[in-house]
């Protein structure tokens, strides 16, 4: 991990797993920089196949479902596949109130996710 | 505000639109909530909520200006938590946002901040300016 970074990220049989060191992701600086880092990762990537893991994260904001909709997007333009695991209780409340669980792979665990992308 | 009952918290900042800020204000009412025994649900509710309504403050009343400030209030009793957040701006029509969960909304990246307020809390209610939101949560038995 590089010094600083928001993300922890860990490349497993061609699929790359990404967890949140923040628990809350609401404030816009740290929001753009998460995205900044993905963007990134993609970047890097023919086939960008991504797991963003939310098992650490305890809140979520409306700017952060907007990086993730740019993220989803850039992913997509590169034919790649991107799910969100571990999502539970609120979180999973948040992506469903606002529609979002129709844009997104959501998955339970992180094994379904994983799954998800072969 | 919060009129009834039972000794309520209630208190007000003016606060610039900074994380710090932003922070503190959260932290005083999640710690009454806590205090009144508010479930973990009404609570990840509430810092939802209030995040959004100070970033709309910051964001769209005040163009992003973190030098504009922002007046808080809250009450908090043990039947309910009530938070004002007033800015200085123009204001806004919030019927002149697109619905965020029309499937052709799906992918926009803004425009929802509002939607999860309204969400998360039990009443809101926005002044004809839409520059006073003031949003209420009933405590979860």
């Amino acid at each position: 991990m590089a010094e600083n970074s928001l993300l922890q990220i860990f490349e497993r049989d061609g699929i790359t797993n990404v967890e949140f060191v923040e628990s809350n992701i609401l404030d816009e600086v740290c929001i753009r920089r998460i995205g900044d880092e993905l963007t990134a990762v993609i970047d890097r990537k023919g086939c960008p196949k991504i797991v963003l893991n939310f098992q650490n994260v305890n809140a979520l904001s409306s700017s952060a479902l907007g990086m993730l909709i740019t993220v989803n997007a850039k992913i997509g333009d590169k034919k790649g596949k991107l799910a969100l695991a571990s999502l539970e209780g609120p979180i999973r409340d948040v992506f469903r109130i606002t529609k979002l669980d129709k844009a997104f792979t959501l998955c339970d665990s992180l094994a379904d996710a994983m799954s998800s992308m072969r | 505000m919060c009129s009834n009952k039972e000794q309520p918290n209630r208190d007000k900042r003016t606060i610039l639109g900074v994380r710090e800020s932003f922070d503190e204000v959260q932290e005083m009412v999640i710690q009454l909530m806590e205090e009144a025994k508010y479930t973990d649900h009404d609570l990840f509710s509430v810092r939802v909520a209030f995040e959004e309504a100070l970033a709309n403050a910051l964001l769209h009343g005040h163009l992003g200006d973190e030098e504009a400030e922002i007046e808080v209030l809250w009450c908090v009793t043990k039947e309910q938590v009530e938070i004002q957040v007033i800015d200085q701006g123009r204001g806004y029509d919030p019927e002149a946002i697109p619905d965020p969960t029309a499937t052709e909304n799906l992918t926009l990246p803004s425009g929802r901040g509002l939607a999860m307020i309204r969400a998360f809390m039990s009443e809101v209610s926005l002044n004809e300016r839409g520059n006073h939101v003031t949003m209420i949560r009933h405590k979860e038995n």
